[in-house]
């Protein structure tokens, strides 16, 4: 067991290095040049020059991006380029609001998931199974940038009941009452729809085919009763259902890009966004690493979850 | 006059039917039959006869929004046809029992033998969980699981397929059933598994004075554990006898065939005797004899008229006009 986590904490080096590098090869791909983005557009040649040595962008591209592998082995994610901050300083509060939102998100998502799932199961082949069915795709199929907004325009803009953005008062610093919990109900239930369709879907899968096993016979063969077959069903569904769930948590984590912008959640997703926008590379490279390792990370949690879950699953 | 003495199990006219929206399905059309306590019949039949649907139906196990069943079903005095739900959970698992046929897929993957065991125990008998673990470690030695203690806390796929059918005759025993259904029990296993999981059987029988109906399509399994056989040919009992009258001299043209497609010893060289074709489709149930269209011996009658059935001595009987004619 402890042989398996150290390879899988091995593991994600090779992991972040690749997807740093993509990254990096991917914002010069694009066109647009960071200092357009800090120097005033009239600025002199070599102004803009000067500006390009400071921050080590005339150098090559290979170059570059050993400078920021060295920093960062050393626990340096740099500057970014138009505020100057502390890159690691602006992450701090976004992942915060991020798991926060996403954790929130995700808990409304799956929960509803797996009731509808389990009662699409249970009454399947029925006009419930298939309303159930439709909501699911309903909700996988929405475009979520647009379901935020079609909520914004309900609940803030017409019965003025929810704020429209923001994460409330008082800047960063989260309190869970209801002066800072508004904020996050459209954000959160918008983020939802997706998961909770994807979650109905498995879950009805998986529970229908439980169900059709043999043993299920069984177990009504020796008499139990259905609340007992149900404990049993619950067994067998939760490894392969907490597996979707934690893949599932790990894209709202990395995913919620659009909706944090439409709600301008202070999150890592609005971080992005900006940084993206500003080519403000220490940014965008420090950002997609820690949630590269987030997602990693939760990977290897929801793998420990299912094999203590699951016996028919050993790691040696 | 009430009878003073009620069989074990009690079926007359046996209908069973699987309705669906696409087709209906004559599982079990028409049958009767008694079983005393420490008695064991034997229900012979190939795929499709019939003869698990027969076997699922005494404990009323088929699928309940598909299945319609009519006729008398008896068990212990109770009448399963009438019972509610509820009643037929206080039956299963206490008063009836069954073995199924794929002891891999019929024990729950995720939990252990032991807890799988004290369940039913807990269940029927509402004792606690250190006691229900006791009895539980007293069933697997009684079914011979060499270090049972171990087992009470293995999963079923640390198991051989011989243990796990052991396991799940454990079970199927946890409660000390008046009678024990077995489907195919020993279909799945190995052959020299499959003797030793048949005379456990036969000793737990004796030991507990079960009764006992076996289905299987397998005339050597059927020799060596029933006291009756019955001959099940699309949904009904097309010849019924005890064991040894009925493997010496087979009523029926189907039996007869039956017979002739078995190996014996002492047979080697000479050809093996089948029977031609296959059994029919129960989407339609047509009147007239359902062997009569495979039958070397049959007439225009056997088209026309489903055969009654015709006792030839004490215990013996057939569904076949041949019989009306000879006597």
């Amino acid at each position: 067991m402890i042989f398996y986590l150290l390879r899988r904490i091995l593991y994600t080096i090779p992991i972040a290095l690749g997807v740093s590098l993509i990254c990096f090869m991917l914002v010069h791909i694009a066109p647009g040049d960071p200092i357009n983005a800090i120097a005033p557009p009239d600025a002199p040649l070599d102004v803009v020059a000067q500006l390009k040595h400071e921050y080590g962008l005339d150098k090559p591209l290979p170059v570059q991006f050993s400078i920021w592998l060295i920093h960062v082995a050393q626990g340096d994610l740099g500057h970014s380029l138009v505020t100057g901050r502390s890159v690691w300083e602006e992450l701090k509060d976004a992942i915060g609001n991020t798991l926060r939102l996403s954790l929130v998100a995700a808990t409304i998502g799956f929960f509803l998931g797996s009731v509808f799932g389990a009662t699409a199961a249970a009454f399947r082949g029925t006009w419930i199974d298939r309303t159930l069915v439709a909501l699911a795709v309903t909700g996988v199929s929405l475009p979520h940038y647009w379901l935020g907004m079609v909520l914004v325009v309900i609940f803030a803009v017409l019965l003025n009941i929810l704020p429209a953005m923001g994460a409330g008062p008082g800047g960063m610093a989260w309190i869970w009452d209801w002066e800072h919990m508004q904020f996050l109900i459209l954000p959160a239930v918008t983020l939802s729809a997706i998961p909770m369709g994807i979650i109905t879907r498995t879950v009805r899968g998986i529970v229908v085919e439980v169900l059709n096993q043999d043993f299920v016979t069984t177990l009504r063969g020796k008499g139990l009763l259905k609340s007992h077959i149900f404990t049993h069903v619950l067994k067998n569904v939760a490894p392969s259902a907490s597996a979707v769930m934690g893949l599932q948590l790990g894209y709202l984590m990395g995913g919620s890009i659009l909706v944090e912008t439409v709600f301008s959640w202070p999150g890592t997703g609005l971080l992005l966004n900006n940084a993206i926008f500003q080519r403000d590379i220490p940014m965008l490279q420090g950002t997609i690493l820690v949630l590269a390792m987030l997602f990693v990370s939760l990977n290897l949690i929801v793998d420990l979850i299912q094999t203590t879950l699951d016996p028919r699953i050993k790691r040696s | 006059m009430k009878t003073i003495h009620e069989p074990l199990v009690q079926v007359r006219d046996l209908r069973v039917r699987f309705v669906s929206k696409d087709a209906t399905v004559h599982a079990v059309n028409g049958i009767d039959f008694d079983l005393d306590s420490h008695e064991t019949l034997c229900v012979l039949g190939e795929s499709g006869s019939g003869k698990s649907v027969m076997l699922r139906s005494l404990m009323r196990l088929n699928p309940p929004n598909k299945t319609v069943i009519s006729g008398t079903l008896r068990v212990n005095g109770q009448d399963l046809v009438t019972a509610t739900e509820r009643q037929l959970s206080d039956l299963r698992g206490r008063v009836v029992s069954m073995i199924f046929q794929e002891p891999m897929t019929a024990l729950d993957p995720v939990f252990k033998i032991g807890k799988q065991i004290a369940e039913t125990i807990i269940r029927h008998e509402g004792i606690s969980r250190a006691e229900a673990d006791k009895r539980a470690l007293d069933l697997l030695e009684l079914v011979q699981i060499p270090s049972a203690k171990e087992r009470l806390n293995a999963y079923p796929f640390e198991m051989s397929g011989g243990l796990r059918q052991r396991a799940m005759i454990a079970i199927a025993l946890a409660c000390k059933p008046k009678l024990l259904l077995a489907d195919e029990p020993t279909t799945a296993l190995d052959a020299t598994v499959q003797i030793q999981i048949l005379l456990l059987l036969r000793k737990l029988q004796k030991e507990l004075g079960m009764g006992v109906i076996f289905v299987t399509h397998d005339l050597g399994v059927a020799g060596e554990i029933a006291d009756r056989i019955a001959v099940m040919y699309a949904g009904r009992f097309i010849e019924e006898g005890p064991t040894s009258e009925l493997m010496r001299s087979p009523l029926h043209p189907y039996t007869q065939g039956l017979l002739g497609a078995t190996v014996h010893p002492g047979m080697r060289g000479s050809r093996l005797i089948t029977i031609p074709g296959a059994p029919p489709n129960l989407e339609h149930l047509k009147e007239g004899c359902a062997f009569a269209p495979r039958c070397s011996k049959a007439q225009s009658i056997c088209l026309n008229q489903t055969p009654k059935t015709m006792q030839t001595s004490p215990g013996r009987s057939a569904r076949c006009v041949l019989l009306a004619s000879a006597t």
